[in-house]
């Protein structure tokens, strides 16, 4: 019998289950210790991850293991939709139930400033650095994720958070940076390994928190507590990154795939 | 003279670890006017408001002209002890476990003759001062001190039964992030406690004051946040079988009330914090401590609640956080109940606004967290169950036991 050629779709499918395309998971595991994005404390803050058992195979339930958990939309390896930002608060289709699932499967670019920001806490990505990263690995396409490589996933908690007396000191674009981005390239959104898409001390940008203003001002989304960005190539690498359908929100925890071409 | 303490030797592990037991104690509601003059540390008896006659033990009727208008009154607690005696064998437990024990007949200037246990620096025909304490099992008993303080007096082994002394113990600051937290770990290390283990969240995120947290003596940092059940246990798993002092010093304080609060975000935070918070620590904590209360010189004795005064009368200015610390509260009576078969005290401290950087925009009179921390260690040398900090507490207790009511509307402004 002749078997008949699978469609592209099942092609991939085949070709995940073989090994020949690549599952790299770029989410860390949600724990109560991970750090969570601070504001001074007279703000409303992000809830932490928390998990109380409901049960485990105990008097509570004697057969079954399960837990409560309870978490901010915007704690651990998480997804910002438009909405989260008051650029964005008006744009159709902001929030994370109402986006088209298409946008959830995007390719990405993958921009490796691991070394500047090993020596540069306080590294800025800026547009020449980004022109410089497309001479070498070609240019950024409309529609595509633009992932930020620091390693900062591998520091401990306190090196990642970088709290200093004056603020945050983690790796993160310049206001040029993102808008060139967005208006320029036309990119799906940004990712980063940091706690926040923006620079520990984005909020002495002007504006403010610049990658959050104008990537959701224009209807684009972000990824943020990325790891493994150092498994994926510059080029090439498809993300599936859908959240959580939560009813108006603005965004959530989720887990982040990429699928690679296996060398 | 008192024999000191020793630093207690390193347990053998081949031993069984003695049982807590605490002394029968049969007590009518009337009797009760001295628990709560233990409780809180003052030396009170019924005192006539007929014929002024001071007697005890209570009565519901006066013995000189049989009036029914007989409150507890501070007296004066100076007498002489006209005899004492050894007591060898005694049907009670707890007694029995611990004979040879010495009880006397104190003759109060202000007039009773009362039986109480003697402190060992006392002897019979001398002038003492009577103490009303707190045994074991949260009944008032009577104690003999000497006249004046002896060297060593605390270390006295009936006086110890009946404090929560942190000498030599190991004690547990639940928060050590914030000035409370901070003072009160200086202030148990200069108890001369053993270990002083301090508790720090999110480690990642620095504070003010941790240089000098890590410099005071005996103190060793554990990671420790109240509100994440797992990390409670964890640290109960590591050290709950040693911890013989409990300070919770994690607090969650924000101005406002119930109506403006705009959702219930923070309130959730203040209860996680407040009430959830110690419920993690007594589901962890308190069963080990209340296997251990008659664990040697270093067994485990109190559990500490810091509380605002207004867990017992809201403050809507600070009225979301007042409701937090009532919740608080009300599970420590819960938790007070549950360690007392251990002969593990539930210590409540109540203060008023502190002089920290939550109640900066509150006027003066205010408590430093130094003064709250030495009032923890005295309130724990003298083995207190309740007791209130400063002026503004004092006068909330003072308006509340006068009128409930007129200081719910005075707090309203
Ligand atoms: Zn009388």
């Amino acid at each position: 019998m002749a078997t008949t050629p699978a469609s592209d779709l099942l092609g991939m499918a085949q070709r995940v289950a073989s090994g020949a395309i690549k599952v790299v998971d770029l989410t860390q595991t949600l724990t109560q210790e991970f750090p969570t994005i601070v504001l001074p404390p007279e703000f409303g803050q992000a809830a932490p991850f928390r998990l109380e058992e409901i049960s485990r195979y105990d008097e509570r339930g004697p057969a079954w293991y399960w837990n409560n958990f309870s978490v901010s939309e915007h704690a651990g390896t998480h997804f910002d939709a438009p909405i989260h930002w008051i650029s964005g608060k008006d744009l159709p289709n902001n929030a994370v139930d109402t986006i088209d699932p298409r946008k959830f499967i995007a390719p990405a670019n993958v921009v490796d400033c691991s070394a500047e920001s090993a020596v540069n806490a306080d590294f800025e990505l800026t547009v020449p650095f980004l022109e410089a990263w497309e001479k070498k690995h070609g240019r950024i396409g409309a529609g595509e994720w633009v992932l930020l490589r620091t390693d900062w996933s591998k520091k401990s908690y306190a090196e990642y958070a970088g709290m200093r007396e004056d603020g945050a000191h983690t790796p993160g674009p310049v206001p040029e940076a993102v808008k060139w981005l967005v208006e320029e390239r036309d990119v799906h959104g940004f990712g980063t390994e940091t706690i926040g898409t923006d620079h520990g001390q984005g909020h002495h940008f002007n504006p403010p928190f610049p990658a959050h203003f104008y990537m959701h001002g224009k209807g684009r989304f972000g990824l943020q507590c990325l790891t493994n960005l150092d498994q994926l190539p510059p080029k090439g690498a498809v993300i599936f990154s859908a959240p959580l359908k939560i009813k108006n929100g603005s965004g959530s925890p989720l887990r982040v795939l990429a699928l690679v071409e296996a060398a | 003279m008192t024999e000191p303490l020793k630093r207690p030797r390193r347990k053998d592990p081949l031993k069984r670890t003695q049982q807590p037991l605490y002394p029968q104690s049969i007590r009518s509601r009337t009797a009760h006017g001295l628990t709560k003059a233990a409780a809180a540390g003052r030396f009170e008896l019924q005192t006539c408001d007929d014929c002024s006659t001071v007697f005890y033990p209570p009565r519901d009727a006066c013995p000189t002209c049989l009036s029914e208008r007989l409150p507890f009154k501070t007296v004066d607690n100076r007498g002489t002890l006209l005899a004492e005696t050894t007591i060898r064998t005694s049907t009670d437990p707890y007694f029995r476990e611990r004979t040879p024990w010495r009880v006397g007949l104190t003759k109060l200037d202000a007039g009773p003759v009362i039986l109480s246990h003697i402190h060992g620096d006392v002897l019979e025909g001398q002038r003492v001062r009577l103490d009303l304490k707190l045994d074991k099992g949260g009944a008032p008993v009577m104690i003999a001190l000497p006249e004046k303080d002896t060297p060593n007096m605390a270390d006295d082994p009936h006086l110890r039964e009946m404090t929560c002394d942190p000498k030599f113990r190991r004690v547990l600051i639940t928060d050590g992030r914030t000035p409370v937290g901070q003072a009160m770990a200086r202030a148990f290390s200069d108890a001369g406690c053993n270990i002083v283990f301090v508790g720090i969240a999110d480690p990642w995120k620095p504070f003010p004051g941790q240089d000098e947290l890590r410099k005071i003596e005996r103190v060793e940092i554990v990671p420790l946040d109240v509100t994440d059940s797992e990390s409670v246990t964890e640290q109960a798993e590591q050290n709950g079988g040693r911890i013989d002092i409990v300070v919770n010093t994690a607090e969650h304080i924000r101005a406002g009330g119930i109506m403006q609060r705009h959702g219930v975000t923070v309130a959730r935070e203040e209860m996680d914090v407040r009430y959830l918070g110690l419920m993690r620590l007594a589901q962890a904590f308190g069963p080990a401590m209340r296997g251990r209360g008659a664990d040697g010189v270093n067994s485990a004795t109190a559990f500490v609640n810091l509380l605002s005064v207004h867990a017992l009368m809201n403050w809507p200015q600070y009225g979301a956080y007042s409701a937090a610390e009532a919740a608080s509260l009300s599970a420590a009576q819960c938790l007070r109940a549950e360690l007392r078969s251990g002969g593990v005290r539930v210590m409540n401290v109540f203060f008023g606004p502190l002089d920290t950087e939550w109640f900066q925009i509150v006027p003066p009179p205010k408590v430093t967290p130094a003064a709250l921390a030495k009032a923890v260690v005295q309130a724990l040398q003298r083995g207190l169950e309740d007791v209130f900090v400063g002026d503004i507490a004092e006068d909330v207790r003072a308006r509340l036991a006068a009128n409930p009511k007129a200081l719910e509307r005075e707090l309203a402004g």
